[in-house]
């Protein structure tokens, strides 16, 4: 890792606390958390179930207020969603009324800056890059789980963000699906060459995908530790054999465990 | 049913009931195949039979209707018969009596339904989404949903006398509110994982109407908009019933203190048949916006 490598996404100091309007009160979600993301790099964030990882990345997103510190996207503070950040979000998010093509190209519809034929020109070379060509004027139902996830993936690209934001995107796949998602996943970020921050609760996952792996402390959510994946960066399944990878799995496991122990949750659902 | 055993004549017997055979025996000749590619039924029986059997079922009442009329034993004044309304309908139409009642029966609809739409779903929307606006609204929309809109009527003449415009109000008052409230309840259940894809694309206000609150509302919208279509035909009919001068509730109205059975019966037949036909025009409207959902059921 070189010493002078531009830091892509710079996280000084963020807490964070979730108001409860039911409730009438605050719950402290994050404290005092410091991160940088470099350019190219994926990172994954793992820790105990409902540690507040989600959150983190919805805060990077601007769609949550930070309580103190500041996120920093290639120096500037993130107040608000913007077209430099990208979130591909959990199953199911997807538009059932627009078709694959359209559900792609919604942001840039948003947007309203290009006219509609280079939008759509745009669309169909991210659903081509996905490896959904031909199913661009399927609707959302008429596809698979894993499909649906690559239009997802496809409609965060589109944008040509600095920074990818998954959330758990892999959650509601079928185990197998899942597995070969993330070798797709690496393929894909691979032709965008783009910066991603991956949450996810399966280690296995997070070391599969990550340069670097993030362990979040039970809430309010720390950094507990940073763990370097030392896996070559063209990466099979077959890795996911080799016991160098398994003793990082095991070691992010160890530490959810502990944290996990905290709150009185052994496993980590 | 006998018509209905020949239709299955060609397959063997079976002890299962007629309506189960096709299905079962299907399902046994080919275990393998999805329902939804088995060959379409093939003889016209078959493939018409819901339709078939309606019409036959309306052609039986209306032979019945007729009978009992020619031989006596029902009195024409109070029943009419299909012949007769049939006559009388002609009569009306070739003197142009009754277009005028249409026409100004149609234009109380169109103007008032009209209107409830334009008003309705934009501040449905409005309310829906925003809670400050609901906060200040919602009384006054409750109060007048809950009361029954004809008790209006001697307020509504009093303020728009017993022209055009006091029918067009009370046609307004009784779309209205459905389509309102459905409208409000299809925006506060929109799924927000919806909502918050549309925030995280950047999305205003505006676009978040168009591309998220609007779809997702379409299904209640659409039946806000059914609903306030039968409100508004009651509130044309019972409206003219209580003070005009034209219109079809008018013609109604006017022919049943003379006992003219013929004419009230055409009057009905018309609205009957604009309801029908302008609820059929919201379904094809409906499978319009709806042609993106999976199909369920059979």
């Amino acid at each position: 890792m070189g010493a002078v490598r531009r830091a892509k996404l710079d996280v000084r100091g963020v807490s964070l606390d979730l108001y409860n309007e039911r409730t009438g009160k605050s719950l402290p979600v994050l404290s005092d958390l410091d991160l940088a993301v470099f350019e190219g790099e994926l990172v994954s964030i793992v820790g105990p179930s409902g540690c507040g990882k989600s959150t983190f990345l919805n805060a990077v997103d601007g769609l949550i207020r930070v309580t103190a510190g500041e996120i920093l996207v290639d120096g500037r503070a993130v107040n608000a969603p913007g077209p430099d950040r990208a979130m591909v979000f959990q199953h199911d998010s997807l538009f059932p009324w627009r078709t694959v093509r359209d559900n792609v190209m919604y942001g840039l519809d948003l947007q309203g800056k290009l006219a509609k034929a280079e939008r759509v020109e745009r669309a169909l070379a991210l659903v081509e890059l996905v490896g959904l060509t031909g199913f661009a004027d399927h609707y959302p139902h008429e596809l698979s789980g894993g499909m649906r996830q690559r239009v997802n993936i496809a409609r965060a690209l589109v944008m040509e963000p600095q920074l990818l934001l998954l959330d758990e995107p892999f959650a509601a796949l079928d185990a197998q699906t899942r597995e070969f998602m993330q070798v797709e996943l690496l393929k894909i970020l691979a032709r965008a060459k783009t910066t991603a921050l991956f949450v996810t609760h399966q280690i296995n996952e997070a070391v599969f995908l990550s340069d670097r792996v993030v362990v979040f402390s039970a809430r309010p959510a720390g950094i507990k530790e940073v763990i370097a994946v030392d896996l070559p960066p063209e990466r099979s399944l077959s890795v996911k054999l080799q016991p160098a990878f398994l003793q990082v799995e095991q070691r992010i496991w160890r530490l959810i465990e502990q944290e996990a122990q905290k709150t009185g949750m052994l496993t980590v659902a | 049913m006998t018509s209905l055993d020949r239709a299955h004549a060609e397959e063997p017997p079976s002890p299962a009931p007629a309506s189960m055979q096709g299905a079962v025996e299907q399902a046994a000749a080919r275990p393998a195949r999805d329902e939804s590619i088995l060959p379409p039924p093939t003889s016209f029986w078959a493939r018409h039979e819901h339709a078939l059997l309606g019409t036959i079922s309306m052609l039986v009442f209306l032979a019945f209707w007729e009978t009992s009329v020619d031989l006596g034993w029902v009195n024409p004044l109070f029943t009419s018969s299909p012949s007769r309304i049939v006559r009388t309908a002609i009569d009306m139409f070739a003197d142009g009596s009754i277009l005028v009642d249409m026409q100004v029966s149609g234009f109380e609809f169109i103007v008032g339904y009209g209107a409830a739409i334009v008003i309705g779903v934009p501040l449905g929307i409005l309310m829906g989404w925003y809670s400050r606006v609901d906060a200040v609204l919602d009384p006054f929309v409750s109060a007048l949903y809950a009361t029954p809109r004809i008790a209006l009527l001697p307020l509504v003449m009093i303020w728009f006398g017993i022209g055009l415009m006091s029918k067009v109000a009370i046609v307004f008052l009784g779309a209205v509110f459905p389509i309102l409230v459905n409208t409000i309840t299809g925006v506060r259940t929109v799924n927000a994982d919806f909502v918050k894809v549309a925030r995280s694309f950047g999305s205003n206000d505006w676009q978040m109407f168009l591309t998220v609150v609007l779809p997702s509302s379409v299904p209640l919208l659409l039946t806000g908009l059914r609903l306030g279509l039968g409100h508004a035909l009651v509130g044309i009919v019972v409206g003219e019933m209580y003070g005009a001068t034209h219109g079809l509730g008018f013609l109604i109205a006017t022919a049943g203190a003379r006992f003219q059975t013929d004419k009230v019966m055409v009057g009905i037949i018309i609205i009957a048949a604009a309801g029908i036909v302008l609820t059929g025009l919201l379904r094809l409207i409906e499978r319009r916006f709806e042609r993106w959902r999976p199909s369920i059921g059979g």
